[in-house]
């Protein structure tokens, strides 16, 4: 799948392009305009519930984002332009640190799920016995709710029975943290919950890719006596390039826009610390009603979220073109 | 645990070969295998502990055994409704979101035409979107359709967000099966849709499941639009319930524990059937080139 996103994307898919689009060769003559029709019309509901339930969503977050509308002050529904935007820069307090927060948290959860992810893929593509159920064991998180996540890590970072209290007794710390209101360890908190289930993402997309690897490549490469760590540098790791430049790009996004997580085990704090810009929004849409405010807000995240994805395809697409 | 379980793949080599084998075996396999399960099972070992622990004791095992919190969360918290809410809207997205990927799915790998590759960069950049940003103007749509506070407008926005990735998958499943098995159908006489149905459908399974399977997943887990769209506690997903629970019975550990291993064992079983078939599935994409 990786590789059919790649094509479109016009990245790093050397081989993929040949054999994908096979004309369909049907034996008896047919008007052409029903050939070229049933395409769309295979298509035409997903269309059309898309622009009922997405596009047609997306565009009016611009327009709302232009207007003063809050469900708890009907009263006010004005068109005031840009300032929503204007505010948001110079005047909210919590814009500025909650961008912050956003690049530091998607930085380091994409970082540290693509590294474990990828071990993870490497140590369970090898043969040993009850691989399967291996597997099925540390890929489960991943089939686990932020909500949920939330919930089982509660039970572990509480004060009174949790992991902690455990260590204590081992004679480890004196088992009093009470993490997720300390600002001193909420970050290294979320991140460890998030990671929980964010690793065996990857660990799934990057060990589905490793298993298409070339095996002649490998034989070829032991056979010129590469150690195993050449084998990885020169054939594992050119081979996964595509898929990890994309799983990162889809991972980054999904952590960008996470809020399940964090909405229920910090609700942003203590004191703002762990505010993404969505969760700022999900707090204003759900909480204060705020619409107009919310949808500036939306805005500037997607376009941000645009700009970033762009420039990071355009720079791993670059840096392939070198090697 | 997990050291003892694996075992290097027995091999006729002499004795001190077959000893530097199973060290590096252990230290490239076993090792870090055996950390990663200790992470990944540390969670799940407190749930179940919380969940069947009598609530007064202190013990680091669940003994003597107590199923009194999931008595408590069904029948008194509200996980009766929750559950059986979740399984609906989560059916209702899986058989939508089949009805409507196959099809595409069909028609992005066997025709060639004008606007294809927009439609793949369209579907993908909908993963670009912000769920959080939909909130606010699905609100406005479901609310002007009346269907705020019904389970339908979650089936409808969670079927809608888990299109593009199921069409993605169904596609390049798909064109993994050789069109001459549709071609050879078709000079039997059969009509295009029923060498689908014939010879498609059939080697499909798979891919239906790991489909199904992914987009029940996301509905049961999704949280943001059932906050915003449901309002009343009867019609509450797990998701919600889950975090109304963590609010008014925070301090009861018990009734939290139990009311996650509710929530989690659905998705964990049908993923534990699933994994293969996702690891198969997606790395067909990637051998078709």
């Amino acid at each position: 799948m990786t590789r059919m996103i790649a094509d479109d994307l016009g990245v790093a898919a050397p081989v993929a392009a040949a054999a994908v689009d096979q004309p369909p060769r049907p034996p008896r003559r047919r008007r052409t305009w029903r050939r070229s029709a049933a395409p769309w019309l295979l298509l035409s509901p997903v269309i059309i519930l898309s622009a009922a339930f997405i596009v047609a969503p997306v565009l009016s977050v611009f327009w709302n984002a232009m207007f003063e509308r809050k469900l708890t002050e009907p009263w006010n529904d004005a068109f005031i332009g840009l300032e929503h935007f204007r505010f948001m820069f110079f005047e909210d307090p919590k814009f500025w640190p909650s961008l912050g927060f956003t690049a530091q948290w998607v930085l380091v959860e994409v970082v540290l799920q693509l590294v474990f992810g990828l071990i993870i893929a490497l140590v369970v593509n090898e043969a040993f016995r009850g691989r399967g159920f291996w597997r099925a064991l540390v890929f489960s998180p991943w089939a686990i709710s932020g909500v949920l996540t939330t919930a089982i890590w509660i039970l572990v970072y509480n004060p009174g029975t949790g992991i902690f209290r455990l260590l204590a007794e081992l004679g480890i710390g004196d088992g009093r943290q009470a993490v997720l209101v300390d600002p001193d360890s909420v970050f290294w908190a979320v991140v460890m919950a998030e990671l929980w289930r964010g690793v065996p993402f990857f660990a799934i997309m990057l060990l589905a890719e490793l298993q298409s690897a070339p095996k002649e490549l490998y034989e070829a490469a032991a056979v010129d006596g590469a150690g195993r760590i050449k084998r990885f540098m020169h054939v594992t790791l050119p081979h996964l390039k595509t898929a990890i430049i994309l799983t990162t790009l889809l991972r980054g996004v999904w952590e960008f826009n996470n809020v399940d997580l964090l909405l229920t085990m910090t609700n942003g704090g203590p004191a703002g610390m762990t505010t993404t810009l969505p969760l700022y929004v999900a707090q204003l849409a759900t909480q204060a009603h705020d619409f107009g405010y919310g949808s500036a807000l939306t805005v500037f995240a997607f376009l941000i979220l645009l700009i970033v994805s762009i420039v990071y395809l355009k720079l791993t697409a670059f840096s392939r073109e070198e090697d | 645990m997990a050291v003892t379980a694996l075992q290097a793949p027995r091999r006729r080599v002499a004795p001190r070969i077959r000893t530097a084998r199973a060290f590096s075996f252990h230290a490239r396999i076993s090792l870090p295998l055996a950390l990663y399960t200790v992470f990944t099972i540390i969670p799940f070992y407190w749930v179940v502990l919380f969940a069947f622990r009598e609530p007064s004791s202190n013990s680091w095992l669940p003994f003597p055994i107590t199923f009194d919190n999931f008595v408590f969360v069904w029948q008194e918290v509200g996980y009766e409704f929750f559950f059986w809410n979740s399984v609906l809207v989560g059916v209702l997205t899986t058989v939508a979101t089949l009805a409507l990927a196959l099809p595409s799915g069909y028609a992005m790998a066997r025709y060639r035409f004008k606007g294809k590759r927009a439609f793949t960069l369209a579907l993908l950049c909908t993963q670009f979107i912000p769920g959080a940003m939909m909130l606010i103007p699905l609100f406005q749509i479901f609310n002007s359709l009346g269907l705020i506070n019904n389970l339908l407008s979650l089936a409808i926005a969670d079927t809608v967000f888990s299109l593009p990735l199921a069409i993605m998958f169904m596609t390049s499943f798909i064109s993994k099966i050789p069109f001459e098995l549709e071609e050879a159908a078709m000079i039997d006489g059969c009509s295009r849709f029923h060498a689908f149905r014939l010879a498609v459908l059939p080697v499909l399974g798979p891919a239906i499941i790991a489909v199904g399977s992914f987009s029940f997943i996301g509905a049961w887990n999704n949280f943001l639009f059932a906050l915003m769209f449901i309002q009343t506690q009867q019609r509450f997903t797990l998701p919600v319930g889950l975090s109304y629970t963590m609010g008014e019975f925070g301090v009861n550990f018990g009734v939290l524990a139990a009311g996650g291993i509710v929530a989690a064992l659905p998705v964990i079983i049908i993923f534990a059937f699933i994994q293969k078939y996702l690891v198969q599935g997606l790395g067909a994409g990637a051998v078709k080139g």
